[in-house]
């Protein structure tokens, strides 16, 4: 539609966001234990600060790192810590974990106040990170290099993964918060144009934003998976590309999600670090499907209780996260980390993966890699090894968003191969 | 509870597959399977049921020593390149005939190469190419519609006798030629359907067909008469578009279709067939691999083309 802003290429799956899209983000059950990964951003691991016996309370820090790219975590319920262990996380991997066991008392940390001064430091000591999945430290994007002056903020109110409604709900209900966490952002930035995208199919959003916030720049985004990426955001909105393996503010652009604003407005305000987010718990056959505000750590299981279970069959896969970029997880008993967006909930029927076939080379998987790329090709070297002609034809160019193995007619794991490739290529 | 399955991500996939895309085609060759059933009778159904049963047996057979499973998509493909071929040969031709070059097209030109996916050449046309090269006669003898005798197409007329056909019969198609390339209405319709349906993407037929007026113009032909005659309309919208053998980008299917358009009119004009439909997309096919290299195009956030 070319009255919206948009990206070349992408996809339109059918988004399922109407099980969701109208229930009010609802304040999930305080869970009686949660297991809170010293690991939930991409960066280093943390070193617990507590051990087995201690009693902790709601804001408390009990992890942390001396590695810049990271971000410490902290106790989403008062009670004694139980264990400092490995556990199963939802990519399936083991993180050490603190497990903490309530006392029912939801009792604060002493002295948690706004915070004064240097508004960095307090973003990265209340552990803040991207709020939409992918869990980069906040207060290492907002740092710019000192020689580098940015012309543009970009709020990504995009959510274009499908079934996901979590940031809609939070800017239908949190958005003085979300203007709070703009202008902290933006003073530290020292920037002025504001732009605020989101995607035509939020039109209850996009009026509420466009009424009430002078200052900030209105862009209606086409409803098109990945329009979310960090990359087609600023290309829709800016008309700009980030230059190939660099990073948004090389074109004078920093881009943050909704959910991590309204995040940075409440520890302004407040002082409370990340101790709890909203999650979108759905699926077709879930029972009710709900918004939930989720203290970190709580377990999958307790959440999909919470919405009933499902009606119909058994639960055969379970998503964290959004159906294009989210991980089964092995297992219902993995907590909710800073990046859990979504719990998909599905039965045998959606379960089922296709088995590949051969290519026909339809081009269907060029026509639309919103990176320009041909992840036919990718894929065909990363089957047979060839990963430096993987890398020739640009796999570190893929930002993985999954669109070339949803639309391939022979049912190929695309992406995965080419995930495949990437990390060989690393390892050279 | 039993166990999650655990599968990488996307976990959703869209709909579409290899034999949705081959049904459709198949749905639009209807109008000219039953333009050409009209014109040519029962000659032309026993040349098409021939073709389209001894291709996909071919297929299986095939499949079977070489051990494969037999897929949908497989007998969906064989099936579809069975009626292509049936459609591009005249409804003279002898049954024999056409199941030899049925094992031509499955067996030499798509199964030596690998099977689905991995032939270089249109095995319908590549078949066709190797029928006309044995047997040049019965390839050239054409019935005139509705009648026992044998005629000549538009095409063989303007170069061996200067007459141009007029165009209702052309766009009708009861005249003599192909089986399946005579109706230009019939064909139109079945192309929109692709397009509508997007089985096919525009950008070959219109390159294709855009670079036929062009050179029409410039070797000083009738551009109606070259968009209507022989297998053109055929070849542009159902035979240049064969996803295996046409390439993958989009600057790749403009130069694809323009290169299919300027050796067809080189041949009409000046080779010594009067048609190049055929010879023209098998040229361009083989220039496919090359065009995927040097064709990506620009890759998101650099400046210059992408040449491996
Ligand atoms: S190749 Fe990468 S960027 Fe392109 S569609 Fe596939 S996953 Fe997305
Ligand atoms: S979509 Fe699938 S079948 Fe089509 S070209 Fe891409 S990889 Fe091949």
């Amino acid at each position: 539609m070319f009255w919206l802003k948009s990206f070349k290429g992408g996809i339109h799956p059918k988004y399922h966001k109407e099980l969701t899209n109208f229930k009010p983000i609802e304040e999930a059950e305080y869970p009686s234990k949660v297991v809170i990964p010293l690991l939930q951003h991409t960066g280093a691991l943390c070193e617990p600060l507590v051990k087995p016996g201690d009693y902790v309370k709601v804001g408390q820090k009990i992890g942390d790192s001396n590695k810049y790219i990271s971000a410490p975590v902290h106790a989403s319920i008062s009670g004694t810590v139980k264990a400092v262990e490995p556990r199963l996380c939802f990519t399936g991997a083991m993180v050490n974990s603190v497990e903490i066991e309530s006392d029912s008392k939801k009792e604060i940390l002493d002295g948690i106040s706004p915070p004064k001064g240097d508004v960095i430091s307090a973003i990265k000591e209340a552990g803040i990170v991207g709020m939409g999945g992918a869990a980069f430290p906040t207060h290492v994007k907002l740092s710019l290099p000192k020689d580098k002056k940015i012309d543009a903020l970009i709020i990504n109110g995009a959510e274009c993964e499908p079934y996901l409604t979590c940031d809609h709900r939070t800017m239908l209900e949190d958005a003085y918060l979300i203007v709070y966490g703009i202008e902290t952002a933006k003073k530290v930035l020292s920037v002025s144009n504001i732009f605020f995208g989101i995607e035509s199919n939020k039109k209850d959003a996009i009026k509420f934003f466009r009424e009430r916030i002078p200052g900030i720049k209105l862009v209606k985004l086409e409803t098109k998976y990945p329009q979310g990426g960090e990359r087609q955001l600023i290309k829709a909105v800016l008309g700009r590309e980030v230059p190939s393996g660099g990073l948004p503010y090389e074109v004078g652009a920093v881009v943050l999600n909704v959910g991590t604003c309204a995040q940075i407005a409440k520890t302004m305000k407040t002082g409370m670090p990340v101790v709890d987010r909203v999650v979108t718990v759905t699926g077709k056959y879930l029972k009710e499907p709900k918004n939930l505000r989720v203290r970190i750590g709580t377990s999958f299981t307790e959440l999909i209780n919470q919405c009933g279970g499902v009606t119909k069959g058994e639960i055969k896969k379970v998503i964290a996260g959004g159906p294009m970029m989210g991980f089964a997880v092995p297992s219902l008993d993995v907590p909710v980390v800073k990046g859990t967006s979504g719990i998909l909930v599905m039965t045998e029927e959606e379960a089922k993966v296709p088995d590949p076939e051969s290519c026909v080379r339809c081009g269907k998987c060029v026509d639309i890699c919103p990176q320009y790329l041909m992840p036919n090709f990718l894929g065909d070297y990363a089957e047979n090894g060839k990963f430096d002609k993987a890398q020739k034809y640009g796999a570190l160019d893929c930002i993985e968003c999954g669109a070339c193995s949803y639309v391939c007619a022979s049912k190929r794991h695309l992406v995965q191969l080419i995930k495949l490739a990437k990390t060989e290529i690393a390892k050279k | 509870m039993s166990k999650l399955i655990v599968t990488p991500a996307p976990h959703i996939k869209d709909s579409d597959t290899v034999s949705k895309q081959m049904r459709n085609v198949f749905i639009a060759l209807i109008p000219a399977l039953i333009a050409s059933v009209i014109f040519f009778g029962t000659n032309a159904l026993v040349v098409i049921i021939t073709t389209v049963l001894s291709s996909v047996l071919f297929e299986v057979i095939i499949l079977k020593i070489r051990k494969k499973a037999i897929k949908k998509s497989d007998i969906s493909s064989s099936a579809l390149t069975g009626l292509l071929l049936a459609f591009c040969v005249s409804s003279f031709m002898p049954w024999w005939i056409m199941i030899l070059a049925s094992f031509i097209a499955i067996a030499v030109a798509k199964h030596a190469f690998g099977g689905l996916g991995f032939n270089i050449f249109n095995p319908a046309l590549a078949a066709r190419a190797f029928i006309l090269a044995s047997w040049p006669v019965l390839m050239t003898t054409w019935l005139a519609p509705y009648a026992a005798i044998t005629s000549a197409t538009p095409l063989e007329l303007l170069k061996e006798n200067g007459i141009s056909a007029d165009y209702l019969t052309m766009f009708i198609g009861n005249h003599a030629g192909s089986i399946g390339e005579t109706s230009a209405i019939a064909l139109l319709i079945g192309a929109l359907y692709l397009l509508v349906t997007r089985t096919i993407d525009f950008r070959v037929p219109a390159s294709y067909l855009i670079t036929v007026v062009a050179m029409s113009l410039v070797m000083g032909q009738d551009i109606v008469f070259q968009l209507l005659a022989g297998g053109l309309i055929l070849g542009a919208f159902f035979m240049a578009t064969d996803p295996v053998t046409s390439p993958v980008t989009k600057p790749g299917r403009w130069v694809f279709g323009a290169g299919c358009g300027f050796i067809t009119m080189i041949i009409r004009v000046w080779g010594g067939y009067p048609e190049g439909v055929c010879y023209s997309i098998l040229i361009m096919n083989a220039v496919v691999p090359l065009l995927d290299r040097y064709l990506q195009g620009r890759i998101f956030g650099c400046k210059r083309w992408n040449v491996v």
